[in-house]
């Protein structure tokens, strides 16, 4: 059955189609948006192309740090102690765990200095953890800043790592301290933490932006992300060494499964940094006779996958960001 | 909320003026058939509880504190060079809507809205933040408006002076400022930035008699500076002195687009004012 006399394109009706084309005096030929194209004019709202997009972002890189402090400032102006709470809430969720696995359960089987290697991992942890989370909100907590102002999006994920990137910079001087308080000998291996930090910083800047595009169309993706950091938090070995749990008959039988927990990001940049800090950690390794070496490569392929796809996968929505 | 919708498929039938273009002057702004539609969340509606949530989940229906409003519905004009357009109508006529679609901060749903050069909303409230000093402030709201760290000193003592807070109080945070210190300082800021297209949401009048004057000077100057300026009020007063032409909006849709004095004396006409 055909019916020839409808020239209707196949699949009916666009729902774009426009009800009343609007017509011009004397000039019907020439659409508005032509007319706008002959003189050079460009859509208001467009996405730019990437690499103008990366210009951008890369101009506004002063804003983007200004942003950053500015927000962790005014994080702690309402209570008494300030900054200080800066230092004290990693000292103090170190302590929680260290009560519970080191003391309660004694997980510390292997490890010579359990509390430097607890602590370590929870500060570096918490980094991917919080940039995460707030990547989540960056979009939605500030509709109001993208409906009043022209700037790339992408600053806003990129804004809030820095802000916990500030963050990790004060725990890391606690940390230090912890770990000389320890035992641990300072050696030049500490300066291998610098390489560890800049890689998980452009790790977590990916996660953030693809979290944050999730995160401004589906607003469900906050109350649902604590229970996916919480998993995560239990397989990155930070209260267990991953060495020492593969020796575990139940795993015998599956070796994959602890590749996977070693290849796990979060596990590949906590050990990474552990190895760096802790003299004593590299021995509890060699005992299991699990190298580190490789790591290197798994954090480096980790950081750059999340960042390069994250930033696409951000900007293939940059101009609905803030529509709700 | 049907009601509403009521009144708007009538006007939808009303058609609105048809384009002229003048061949002899040259573009700024070409807004070609915007429609705007933008979501609320939290609305109202339903009983709000777990139960009801979950069967709405299972039926696959929308959220119904999900509401789209369609805000602009088919709006067309052309702005040339050298145009002060005033953009006036009732509350919830679309007005503030079409200006951040014409900033390009609101994704238009259907249509497009070309420029020449970025147009940019005058105002920076939502980047400066309250709990941090007047000074940090600046230096913030200048560079969230774009500009480079060197434009941002070399503006700052200006905004400073501009602003004429009390001595000392550039260092306090923003929440112990007065209003009126707080929008003299808003204005100083904004006003720094020279706009291809400028475009004016009600905000000129802050503070007493004398920054009023003030602020009105300083708007002149950015226009003289700007291709296209679109302003936005409910005092018809500013908008017959300050623009050669007005856009009334009726529920979104173009009542009468023309001649400052025209307009105004239909609108109030139909207004009853």
């Amino acid at each position: 059955m055909s019916h020839p006399d409808r020239f209707t394109p196949p699949g009916g009706e666009s729902v774009d189609t426009i009800p009343e084309p609007p017509t011009l005096a004397g000039k019907s030929a020439e659409s508005l948006a032509e007319f706008a194209a002959r003189h050079g004019l460009t859509q208001s709202a467009a996405r730019p192309p990437l690499r103008t997009y990366i210009q951008d972002l890369w101009q506004r890189r002063t804003f983007i740090w200004n942003f950053a402090s500015a927000k962790s400032m005014s994080m702690y102006t309402s209570s008494r102690l300030g900054q200080v709470w800066q230092v004290l809430t990693p000292l103090l969720n170190a302590g929680v765990y260290y009560l519970i696995f080191g003391l309660l359960l004694g997980t510390n089987k292997g490890v010579s200095n359990y509390s430097a290697f607890l602590i370590t991992g929870v500060f570096v942890f918490t980094f991917t953890q919080r940039s995460l989370t707030a990547g989540a909100r960056s979009v939605g907590n500030n509709l109001s800043l993208i409906r009043a102002l022209h700037f790339p999006r992408a600053s806003l994920p990129f804004a809030m790592v820095i802000v916990e990137l500030q963050q990790l910079l004060v725990s890391m001087c606690v940390l230090a301290v912890i770990v000389v308080v320890t035992g641990e000998p300072l050696s030049w291996h500490w300066l291998l933490v610098l390489p560890v930090l800049v890689l998980q910083l452009i790790f977590n800047m990916g996660i953030s932006l693809v979290i944050a595009r999730m995160g401004a169309f589906v607003r469900d993706i906050q109350q649902l992300l604590p229970f996916v950091t919480r998993t995560w938090l239990y397989f990155s070995g930070i209260f267990f060494m991953t060495a020492s749990l593969a020796e575990k008959d139940a795993l015998q039988d599956y070796p994959w499964i602890a590749k996977v927990l070693e290849a796990n990001p979060a596990s590949v940049y906590i050990e990474l940094v552990r190895t760096s800090l802790l003299d004593s950690y590299r021995g509890d390794l060699a005992a299991h006779h699990w190298g580190h070496t490789h790591l290197w490569w798994y954090a480096l392929a980790w950081a750059l996958v999340a960042f390069v796809g994250g930033f696409w996968y951000f900007h293939r929505a940059e101009e609905r960001y803030g529509r709700g | 909320m049907a009601e509403v919708k009521e009144r708007a498929r009538v006007s939808d039938s009303a058609p609105q003026p048809q384009v002229v273009i003048d061949p002899t002057r040259e573009p700024i702004v070409v807004v070609d058939d915007l429609h705007i539609v933008y979501r609320v969340y939290g609305a109202g509606g339903g009983k709000g509880t777990a139960a009801t949530a979950l069967m709405r989940v299972l039926r696959r229906q929308n959220r119904p504190q999900m509401k789209e409003v369609h805000a602009v519905r088919g709006v067309s004009f052309v702005a040339y060079r050298g145009d002060a357009i005033g953009v006036i109508g009732t509350n919830g006529s679309g007005k503030s809507t079409l200006l951040k679609a014409i900033a390009g901060l609101l994704p238009p749903a259907r249509g497009g809205v070309y420029t020449q050069g970025q147009p940019s909303l005058l105002g920076v409230n939502a980047a400066l933040m309250r709990e941090l000093s007047g000074e940090r402030n600046i230096v913030l709201g200048c560079l969230a408006m774009g500009l480079t760290p060197e434009e941002t000193r070399a503006k700052y003592d200006e905004i400073v002076k501009f602003a004429d807070l009390k001595p000392g109080f550039i260092q306090y945070p923003m929440s112990t400022y007065s209003s009126g210190m707080g929008a003299r300082l808003r204005f100083a800021i904004a006003a720094a930035r020279t706009h291809d297209v400028l475009l004016i949401d009600e905000a000129l009048a802050t503070g007493d008699a004398k920054f009023k004057r003030r602020s009105k000077a300083k708007i002149n100057e950015l226009r003289k500076d700007a291709g296209a300026v679109f302003l936005v009020a409910h005092n018809l007063d500013q908008v017959e002195e300050t623009c050669n032409r007005v856009i009334w909006l009726d529920e979104g849709r173009i009542r009468m687009d023309g001649d400052t004095k025209e307009v105004i004396a239909a609108y109030t006409e139909a207004t009853g004012k």
